[in-house]
């Protein structure tokens, strides 16, 4: 894991505004903060929180895949995403419990990964910063990559956000306006994938889960509408990113964590002033 | 006249279990149809097959082309994660003018409500909430599963009135799983007999006189015990092997049970 004072050290050859590695950190997480935050909005409306970890776990997977045949390891975490992705969904409905069959996924693909990665004999992962992220030392082109994955996700939510809504209210509803829940679900899973290939770099697999639910958890109480629950929730994300950096960065902290953590404080004091509003 | 909407020979499985099997069924415009049975019977089924949400195992639904279905759910359960108000919800998964909105909540006998939280209505608000959002699309079909399941029965009987209104207005089609039988069938001009199969369908008297539907359904009278004793071995022309455990195999002792309440086994 990387902290912030060992990065100082870091190469520098971007242009100048971005030259400093903290700018580049902050970037990174709001970016995701941006794009993950409305996504778990539909994560947590659809009880699809196992979903979630499932598809991240599979990422270390992955990661030791595309290592192996020398790609690029956000392309090796994108395949593995989906491809665990489509495997649930083609399983579930099969007879086992969704959260049984699920949790299965989640923890196997987690060890499956991490033993890939050990016959990488010839090959130096830094397994920590796959698993917990590393976002002190996110590139330019790290930075452009989660930019343009945030913004596919946030525009694929945009287009499809009408009949997403609808589908997840209830399915029948949506058939009969003419909506294919399988294809909204598509939709989800493609958005969940992309999300867990950018976002491996900032919190990594392990708290990748963290950065979908906890901010639109945190939002839940301030929304009267989906539309607003989802803003809120980008700017909880945001904010959460932002926060946790500032605090990695003033105690020496373990940044990816720091960031979940910061989330998971805004979580508390929104559940505590929503208890305070239902009293009164 | 040509048919909204026509089942050829369909048949459902549910986990593995045939639980509607070669049913051919078409609804005409404006007809007010509705569809009685046991629980367990395969309406809720019949239902989602016809408006394509249930895969078929056999035969076929033909829609007329641009065919608008105004669906109101047997149970919607909406998750208290998701803040949705009633403007909210009548604007999926199309959004309508303001004015529309307001009109079609008058509409029902729920004026003013647009802006409260989905799950702060009561059932009988609820369940008028769901009709407008139906209303809305302009439907050629408002299909309607036990859409007064939770209402007490003036409100049960104030809720059909409205959808014979509704229909005297706009002139859609009603298909309509009924859940009180003399409530329910007043107002149709057709009714059909499910039990996984259509064992009886015709105008409400034609039906209520039918042994096929005392069997089902038995009397409810002492005096009419008899009547139907002699009438339990009634034959169905059904060449499929329909399994009568199931189906007309009716317990003597409680065959008359009038009042059963329809249980959630129902909607699966």
């Amino acid at each position: 894991m990387t902290t912030a004072t060992d990065m100082t050290t870091t190469a520098r050859k971007t242009p100048p505004m971005l030259d400093d590695f903290l700018a580049r950190a902050a970037l990174a997480g709001v970016g995701l903060g941006l794009a993950a935050a409305p996504l778990g909005c539909f994560v947590v409306w659809r009880r699809m929180a196992y979903f979630g970890d499932a598809t991240a776990h599979a990422a270390i997977l992955g990661v030791s895949l595309s290592l192996a045949f020398s790609a690029s390891p956000t392309f090796g975490v994108l395949a593995a995403a989906l491809a665990m992705a489509a495997l649930i969904s083609g399983l579930s409905g099969r007879g086992m419990a969704a959260d049984t069959l699920l949790g299965v996924a989640a923890h196997s693909a987690l060890a499956l990964g991490l033993v890939a990665v050990s016959f990488l004999s010839g090959v130096r992962v830094d397994l920590m910063s796959y698993l917990f992220g590393d976002i002190l030392a996110v590139s330019m082109t790290d930075l452009l990559v989660i930019w343009a994955g945030g913004a596919a996700v946030v525009g694929l939510l945009a287009w499809r956000w009408q009949p997403l809504l609808a589908a997840t209210l209830n399915a029948d509803l949506a058939v009969a306006s003419g909506i294919d829940p399988r294809r909204e679900q598509l939709a989800l899973t493609i958005g969940l994938a992309i999300v867990v290939a950018v976002a491996i770099k900032v919190v990594g697999a392990l708290l990748i889960g963290a950065m979908l639910l906890i901010p639109a958890a945190a939002a839940r109480p301030f929304a009267r509408t989906p539309e607003a629950m989802a803003l809120i929730a980008a700017g909880i994300g945001a904010g959460a990113a932002l926060l946790g950096l500032a605090a990695s960065v003033a105690w020496d902290t373990p940044t990816g964590p720091t960031i979940v953590s910061a989330a998971a404080g805004c979580f508390v004091v929104s559940v505590v002033w929503g208890g305070l509003v239902r009293r009164r | 006249m040509t048919a909204l909407l026509a089942a050829e020979g369909i048949a459902v499985d549910l986990a593995g279990r045939r639980v509607l099997d070669d049913v051919d069924f078409s609804l005409n415009a404006g007809e007010i149809v509705t569809i009685i049975g046991p629980n367990g019977s395969g309406k809720t089924t019949f239902l989602r097959a016809l408006i394509g949400a249930a895969p078929l195992a056999r035969g076929r639904v033909v829609r007329k082309p641009g065919l608008v279905v105004g669906y109101v759910p047997q149970r919607l359960e909406i998750d208290r994660t998701m803040p949705l108000t009633v403007n909210r919800f009548l604007a999926l998964p199309r959004r309508a003018a303001p004015a529309a909105v307001e009109a079609a909540l008058e509409r029902v006998g729920v004026a003013g409500l647009g802006r409260r939280q989905m799950t702060a209505l009561s059932g009988g608000q609820f369940q008028r909430v769901l009709l407008a959002r139906a209303l809305l699309t302009a439907p050629d079909i408002l299909a309607l599963d036990e859409p007064t399941q939770g209402l007490d029965q003036p409100g049960e009987a104030a809720f059909y009135r409205l959808i014979e209104d509704v229909r005297r207005d706009i002139g859609c089609a009603v298909l309509l799983i009924g859940h009180d039988l003399h409530v329910v069938m007043g107002a149709a001009d057709r009714v059909i007999c499910l039990n996984g199969h259509i064992c009886c369908e015709g105008a409400p008297t034609v039906v209520s006189a039918a042994p096929e539907y005392r069997a089902l359904f038995g009397l409810g009278t002492q005096g009419a015990l008899a009547l139907y004793r002699h009438e339990h071995d009634h034959q169905h022309d059904h060449s499929h092997g329909h399994d009568h455990s199931h189906g007309h195999d009716h317990d003597h002792s409680h065959g008359h049970d009038h009042d059963r309440p329809e249980d959630a086994a129902d909607a699966r």
